[in-house]
């Protein structure tokens, strides 16, 4: 099988033992290692707060802070904010990304994406060249009361066609997830997170082109297994499996790591 | 309802389980390297056209992945209600491609009418070494007394039965098309009552470990999850109880690969899991 160069957009500290950041980090890169996985894209702390408060939002910075601290060569951290408080998710995002080492935000189920409250927050980020990575679901079963579809992410890319907007998951529901997001070239559709269905890829390459779709996992909740094989196993040219497997995230990441001083 | 069989038909019926005996101990009597893949599906998805739902372009996939044997239901079996035609189908392209890969596993709805003999068909006319069953599509729950009745039935012809508990993640069905998944709960106490059972759960998210440490059931991996997944379930099921599968051509092959990869496999486990488990459960 070709051997290519893997960067995972989507990753937690969860899944794996440690009772410290510093410990759980090492044994999900033993995994990474496994397959391949050069970086690793982290965010969220340990706890599962889906609406937190400013203190809640800092106790999970400083745990990812202290994760990517550990093995800065491998990992990439992004700040988690909730819309709800917009100065402390400003403030949050100026110490993390201007003054600390992180180089994007994650947006989880507080507020649906498409809500006037994330316009300065996306602003901010855009100025910081910070990527936008917010979560999205589309369940038959029923969303969370703040938890964001694809159709929400479009409103919000429509409002900041300068942002970079990462739509995790795709919606879970794929094939209206990357319907949804189509007409915004500014918006990538992450793969992670879901099943490894067959076609998933395909569609996402294909209706996107390849230069929009990101290898991610979600793991350690998620297997980093699974999710390879959505673009390992897909029907797709090797130079699209490149680019979705790292040259994309890599491309996207690097305005925010040059000023960094990182070059990739 | 099924007359009483006469004495010729009594030995017709014999002489078919014979070969049905033989067909599975000629599956069971491949070398124990290889890779037997105990969870393919042939035919459609009805939602979706799929890259290799053709039964040639599986076939040649799963070669390529090293593939030595693939147990196959039919997703036609879901949905339609003239299942024998799904099964008889499934056995054709079961004999027509692959050239032995592929055994076929055919589904028994026991909420139709005479399904008795859609099992009898199974193990007599088709020669198949077992059958599959979705309850959550066939609308019956894990206490029914036919599932209970259909098992007994199964186990006394010594036919394998494998229990799809999902086919897609519940969250993203089809809004005209959603099924609830069946409660695992009563699955204990059916299978204690039923001597002589071998029972293989497909596309348990979370493998009930109570079941597997009893030695009566066994899994695949094909929705396994997490990091490390099958290391980690191998800790604390045992050995012989966690099998591959791929869930091909709905998932991509590759998934179930990968995560042989990605967990710290010594060579009896990677044995085990691979292929000595699925010939052990055959034989």
């Amino acid at each position: 099988m070709t051997s290519f160069e893997i960067w995972d957009v989507h990753t937690h500290l969860t899944g794996v033992p440690g009772s410290t950041p510093e410990e759980r980090l090492p044994r999900l890169l033993e995994y990474a290692d496994r397959m391949g996985i050069a970086k690793l894209c982290v965010f969220l702390g340990f706890g599962r707060q889906y609406d937190p408060t400013p203190d809640q939002l800092r106790q999970h910075n400083d745990e990812v802070l202290r994760a990517v601290r550990r093995c800065p060569d491998r990992t990439f951290g992004f700040v988690y904010l909730n819309p709800k408080h917009t100065q402390a998710s400003l403030d949050e995002l100026n110490r993390c990304v201007r003054d600390g080492p992180m180089v994007g935000v994650k947006l989880w189920v507080a507020q649906h994406c498409n809500e006037p409250t994330l316009d300065p927050i996306v602003a901010r980020a855009t100025e910081l060249k910070a990527v936008v990575l917010q979560h999205t679901w589309l369940k038959i079963t029923g969303n969370l009361p703040g938890e964001s579809t694809p159709m929400d992410v479009a409103e919000l890319a429509a409002r900041h066609p300068r942002a970079t907007i990462i739509c995790a998951h795709t919606g879970g529901d794929w094939e209206r997830g990357i319907r949804a997001i189509r007409p915004h070239p500014n918006v990538y559709a992450d793969i992670d997170g879901g099943d490894p269905t067959s076609g998933y890829t395909e569609m996402a390459v294909r209706e996107l082109g390849a230069e929009r779709v990101l290898y991610g996992s979600d793991a350690g909740g998620r297997s980093f297994a699974s999710q390879l094989a959505k673009v390992l196993g897909a029907d797709i040219p090797n130079s699209a499996k490149r680019l979705v497997l790292a040259e994309n995230t890599k491309r996207i990441l690097k305005p925010i790591l040059r000023e960094k001083g990182i070059n990739v | 309802m099924n007359p009483e069989p006469s004495r010729r038909d009594f030995l017709k019926t014999a002489a078919v389980a014979a070969g049905a005996v033989l067909l599975r101990n000629a599956a069971a009597a491949k070398p124990a390297e290889g890779l037997i893949d105990t969870n393919v599906y042939l035919s459609h998805w009805p939602l979706r056209r799929l890259p290799c739902d053709e039964t040639a372009k599986l076939v040649t996939k799963l070669r390529a992945n090293g593939v030595t044997q693939a147990w196959a239901g039919s997703f036609d079996a879901l949905l339609y209600r003239d299942i024998a035609t799904a099964n008889a189908r499934l056995a054709e392209e079961c004999r027509r491609h692959g050239g032995g890969l592929l055994v076929p596993f055919g589904s028994v709805n026991p909420k139709l009418p005479d399904w008795e003999d859609d099992l009898r068909r199974c193990a007599e006319q088709h020669r198949m070494p077992g059958i599959r069953l979705h309850p959550n599509y066939h609308g019956y729950k894990l206490e029914d007394p036919d599932f209970a009745k259909l098992l007994r039935l199964a186990a006394k012809r010594g036919l394998l039965v494998q229990m799809a508990f999902i086919m897609e993640d519940r969250r993203m069905m089809h809004p005209l098309l959603q099924v609830e998944p069946p409660s695992l709960k009563p699955l204990a106490d059916v299978v204690k009552k039923t001597p002589g059972l071998r029972l293989e759960l497909l596309n348990c998210k979370v493998p009930p470990l109570d079941l597997l440490k009893t030695g009566d059931v066994c899994v695949e991996i094909a929705m396994l999850e997490g990091v490390g997944g099958v290391s980690k379930l191998l800790a604390q099921a045992p050995t012989e109880c966690v099998l591959f599968g791929s869930y091909a051509p709905m998932f991509y092959f590759e998934s179930a690969s990968l995560k042989l990869k990605e967990s710290p496999l010594n060579e009896e486990q990677l044995r085990a899991v691979r292929c000595a488990n699925a010939q052990r459960l055959l034989a």
